[in-house]
């Protein structure tokens, strides 16, 4: 589970750093994103890399599915007065749901642009390479599909401010002092992570 | 003060258990609680009826014997606290008081309050323990601890096994428990020898046994009496994975 999240965090970063470019002035980011986008597609390295990502999805899905029916089992029966809530975050204890959402949304992410880009036909841009900008595009012209990926990244951002520095724990960071500054990171990490990736789906509809 | 009580009664491990409604006058607030459960018992003695039971042992907060929810939060309010410990200034006058057994797979019900925690039993005699003849004591210096090791063994050896973390916990994971016993040995010269070994096989007696899986969200700690670090989770992780990559 830690591992394959920190590797999932990994891409985040890579994924966000690749997507900004959506963010550059109109003619120049189609062109550079397309040949971004291509040159991704091509890469050699990029396809082993991408074939782990899918396995890491996949494993991260499977044992979260396996921890929280082991939970359920493992709970008995219901206390009639429970307020053991007070002693934790309410994201660390909906993971499940949290991921559940993120998991539901990049089922629709790769439908609507992996897929197309990868088996469909879509149009060229002047250079030759499949125009992917002019399909986000569009995409991020719908009000209701700008909300559904800010409900998602949400999710994300409170997935990852309880998944980050819970992934250094089960692999055994324990040292007080370091265990303090992961912490700290994890929640940078998360807030920078949701205001990127918000930013983007935002920035197109309302710019462009 | 006047108490109302809702109290969990359960005969049996294969019966259904429920709240039962009880009302006590003339509770003092310098009773502890227990006291407070006696003078329930008491009064269901004289009544004829059956009286409630429930664990208890040293009444010093050090045993880890007693140990029950009440309103919702194991040993109730008060932070770092045993049941025992819990006095009934805790309380107004006119109060409804909820008071549950520990609820967990791995714990089942013996009878009212009581739960049947061999589970940690069983932990500890996977591994929780240094194999050599010690003999009779050695002389002090003779084996040189550092202060801060020394201290780190004793925070983790503070664990009185209550399973208030196993309580508490969403997933009713022994993590806690399980990693303060480990840590305590791993802290010392005499215990880090069989380190590796003495982790898996405590590790993986708690994962046979009805258990669940730590997620950190690291309830156990803040209702722990003893206020065992979760950092002992980590330090567990560190050296199962240390172990079983040495394999």
């Amino acid at each position: 589970m830690a591992l394959t999240g920190l590797f999932l965090c990994f891409f985040l970063i890579i994924h966000l750093l690749g997507n900004l470019q959506l963010l550059l002035p109109k003619e120049e980011a189609q062109l550079q994103y397309n040949l971004y986008s291509h040159f991704l597609s091509g890469n050699i390295l990029i396809k082993i890399v991408s074939y782990v990502l899918y396995a890491s999805i996949l494993l991260h899905t499977i044992d979260a599915i396996y921890l929280s029916t082991k939970a359920k089992k493992a709970s008995g029966e219901t206390y009639v007065k429970d307020k053991r809530n007070r002693a934790s975050k309410w994201y660390s204890r909906q993971m499940m749901l949290l991921g559940t959402i993120v998991f539901a949304f990049l089922v629709i992410h790769f439908k609507d642009f992996w897929y197309p880009y990868k088996f469909g036909s879509i149009e060229t841009d002047i250079n030759g390479n499949k125009d992917l900008y002019s399909l986000v595009v569009v995409s991020f012209q719908e009000l209701w599909y700008v909300i559904l990926y800010a409900v998602a990244i949400l999710a994300l951002g409170f997935h990852l401010l309880h998944g980050f520095f819970s992934a250094f724990r089960s692999v055994g960071l324990y040292h007080p002092y370091y265990t303090k500054i992961v912490k700290t990171i994890g929640i940078g990490f998360a807030v920078l992570m949701t205001f990127g990736y918000l930013i983007i789906p935002f920035y197109i509809f309302l710019k462009l | 003060m006047k108490i109302y009580l809702k109290i969990w009664r359960q005969k049996n491990k294969d019966t259904k258990g429920q709240l039962e409604d009880h009302t006590l006058d003339n509770v003092s607030a310098e009773m502890s609680f227990l006291e407070m459960l006696d003078m329930l018992n008491l009064k269901l003695a004289k009544s004829g009826e059956r009286p409630v039971e429930f664990d208890h042992d040293c009444r010093e907060g050090i045993c880890g014997q007693c140990g029950v929810m009440i309103n919702g939060i194991a040993h109730g309010p008060l932070k770092n606290t045993t049941t025992c410990q819990l006095h009934m200034r805790s309380f107004k006058d006119g109060d409804t008081i909820y008071i549950e057994p520990f609820k967990a797979k791995a714990f089942p019900v013996i009878r009212d309050l009581k739960v049947d925690r061999t589970g940690f039993d069983d932990i500890i005699a996977a591994g929780g323990y240094v194999s050599v003849n010690t003999g009779q004591a050695p002389e002090a210096n003779s084996i040189p601890v550092t202060h801060n090791e020394a201290e780190a063994a004793f925070d983790s050896a503070a664990c009185i096994g209550c399973g208030a973390c196993v309580a508490t916990c969403k997933n009713a994971s022994a993590a806690l428990f399980t990693s303060a016993k480990i840590s305590q040995f791993t802290h010392l010269p005499q215990g880090k020898k069989e380190s590796a070994k003495r982790t898996v096989d405590m590790v993986n007696r708690m994962e046979e046994l009805d258990f669940g899986h730590c997620t950190n969200t690291e309830a156990c700690q803040i209702e722990c009496p003893q206020d065992i670090s979760v950092l002992n989770i980590a330090k567990m992780n560190f050296e199962y994975n240390k172990a079983k990559l040495k394999k």
